[in-house]
């Protein structure tokens, strides 16, 4: 037993320590959500107090219906992005290491140089705009960044910008695997191009698609960085998401409690998320017990 | 011929915000207050880089971006390589030796790669300030050795488990213990599932910001967090040129990176996915 405790020690201190940690600081943080701690930590039952506090902020109602548009429009986007570069790309044409390179290295740079670069991209006043007006075509618009009713949109476009190329190599990975036969057969049957990507091809794809939309979602829900950087939630708070309530409520305005409520919030946005797509796992598994 | 129309298109549009960064990098203020922020340079300021590294002022402190740069180096490398190691041996303890309770432990800690930041950010505070390690680059390499483990093992954990089962029997029948087995047998067989952690450990810490923002202020942050105080800190004064060069230079590490073992790093990112 004392000879093995060296092993044992390498073995549990590292797992105990990971799952421990996930396991108090999520019971901890959803504690304080039911304390009235506002700068520090106290003990103290306040119910659901924060939560509809929280729940009633105009904050948090502007944060949520943006989750809502952003996260719709930039998985719907980027999976009809993604796919349109993955079937481009599966044409064998020339170069592709180097176009796949090009569309997914915006993954390898931090949300934070990505959202100060679309920044300056956006802006009116040195962007895209800035350049138009310059060529000479002067009433040209394009203030999304410093529109309260379309600031969220330039999230979108960063966004789809940035991780587009994440749903193209899955998209393009499950392309590559289509059964061979299975193609061969729609050929000898006459199946042009076309009919072949619609009734043969794009149909083995949907697990992969259900996959991306899940992962691109969860991505969505925990947006903080891009946004801190492109828009910092503003005009205003045109731009504000979760993450951001969560963030300005703990840090900023010291108040704990309500901060741990809007947290506790996100998590069940994502689980809502989540769960469903383990049950729908779980079952694909239990369906194809040896795939 | 329409196809490479198309696709090149797209690429270039791709590109346009890389190419926008490097060449405002290279051109002088003046010049990007004059015109826009897209444009050729016409007189080259490679300065701006010398004025970006160890000048340019963040937050009242006339150093450039050099010490950040530095505290994201000395947050990263230790806790790239603590969880990569450490996650090796648990991925391997989990896969190959098992031990009574493996499946559960183990299904814990994958749950971290789903568990939001936001609800680790209140209790991280809390040992962080009790331990002293508030404000050290030392919290940020415990913080990212500790929540990186849900990656490293979960990535070991399924490339050991194609290891067949019999080459560690065989090696316990002759004798060979826990350790022994790991440096004999796994770890010869692992540089490639070693290279993708490493790979994903790297630029996820690297381009970290909320633990960064949170739990250090002044001289300690990350590059990232420096990277936001120096655009708060010129909103009224734009020092365009000199930003970019800003930018170009913390985005610089991942970017090599990604050139050079960008297979490994897409491997990575699928590998969580098809899990």
């Amino acid at each position: 037993m004392v000879r093995r405790l060296p092993e044992y020690l390498t073995i549990w201190v590292p797992l105990l320590l990971s799952a421990a940690h996930l396991v108090s600081f999520s019971l901890w943080t959803i504690w304080i959500s039911f304390t009235p701690s506002t700068l520090v930590p106290v003990s103290g039952w306040v119910g659901l107090r924060n939560y509809t506090s929280v729940l009633a902020s105009r904050n948090w109602q502007v944060a949520f219906d943006n989750l809502l548009l952003f996260g719709s429009a930039f998985v719907l986007l980027s999976l009809v992005t993604g796919l349109i570069l993955a079937i481009l790309l599966d044409q064998r044409i020339r170069g592709e290491n180097v176009l796949r390179s090009i569309f997914l290295y915006p993954l390898a740079v931090s949300f934070v140089v990505t959202g100060t670069v679309w920044s300056w991209l956006l802006n009116p006043g040195i962007g895209i705009q800035k350049l138009v007006h310059d060529f000479g075509w002067t009433s040209f618009r394009f203030d999304w960044l410093i529109d309260r009713d379309m600031a969220i949109w330039t999230i979108v476009i960063a966004a789809i910008w940035q991780s587009s190329g994440f749903a193209m190599a899955l998209f393009l990975a499950g392309l590559r695997s289509v059964d061979a036969d299975l193609i061969k057969a729609a050929q000898i049957d006459g199946a042009g191009p076309v009919r072949m990507y619609r009734r043969v091809i794009l149909p083995t794809l949907w697990p992969i698609t259900i996959t991306v939309i899940v992962i691109q979602l969860q991505f969505a829900i925990s947006t903080f960085d891009l946004v801190r950087a492109l828009t910092n939630g503003g005009p205003g708070i045109a731009t504000q998401l979760p993450a951001l309530v969560v963030y300005d409520l703990m840090f900023q305005r010291n108040l704990l409690g309500r901060g741990a409520a809007a947290a506790v919030l996100m998590l069940l946005i994502l689980l809502s998320v989540l769960l469903p797509y383990a049950a729908w796992q779980y079952l694909q598994r239990r369906r194809a017990p040896h795939a | 011929m329409l196809i490479y129309l198309v696709v090149s298109l797209i690429a270039a549009a791709w590109l346009v915000p890389l190419i926008v960064v490097v060449l405002n990098s290279l051109r002088s203020n003046e010049e990007i207050v004059q015109t826009s922020m897209i444009g050729w340079p016409r007189q080259w300021a490679f300065g701006n880089y010398l004025t970006a590294w160890s000048d340019f002022c963040v937050a009242q402190t006339c150093v450039g971006i050099r010490p950040y740069m530095l505290n994201s180096a000395l947050v990263t490398i230790p806790a790239t390589i603590f969880s990569t190691l450490l996650g090796a041996v648990a991925g391997y303890a989990v896969s190959l030796w098992r031990f009574r309770g493996d499946s559960w432990i183990y299904g814990i800690v994958t749950l971290g790669i789903f568990l939001p930041q936001q609800m680790r950010l209140l209790p991280w505070t809390i040992v962080l300030r009790d331990t002293g390690l508030m404000n050290t680059l030392t919290g940020l390499v415990l913080i990212h050795t500790i929540q990186g483990l849900s990656f490293t093992v979960l990535f070991c954990r399924n490339y050991y488990v194609a290891i067949p089962q019999e080459l560690i029997r065989a090696a316990r029948i002759d004798g060979a213990g826990f350790f022994r087995i790991f440096w004999r047998i796994i770890l010869p067989l692992s540089p490639p599932i070693l290279v993708v952690t490493v790979i994903w450990q790297f630029t996820h810490i690297w381009n970290e910001f909320l633990y960064g923002v949170t739990f250090t202020t002044g001289q300690q942050q990350p590059v990232t967090a420096a990277l936001i105080a120096l655009s708060a800190a010129v909103a009224d004064i734009p020092h365009h040129g000199v930003q970019s060069a800003a930018v170009m230079i913390a985005a610089l590490p991942t970017l090599l990176i990604y050139l050079i073992g960008g297979k490994y790093f897409v491997r990575g990112l699928t590998a969580g996915a098809v899990k």
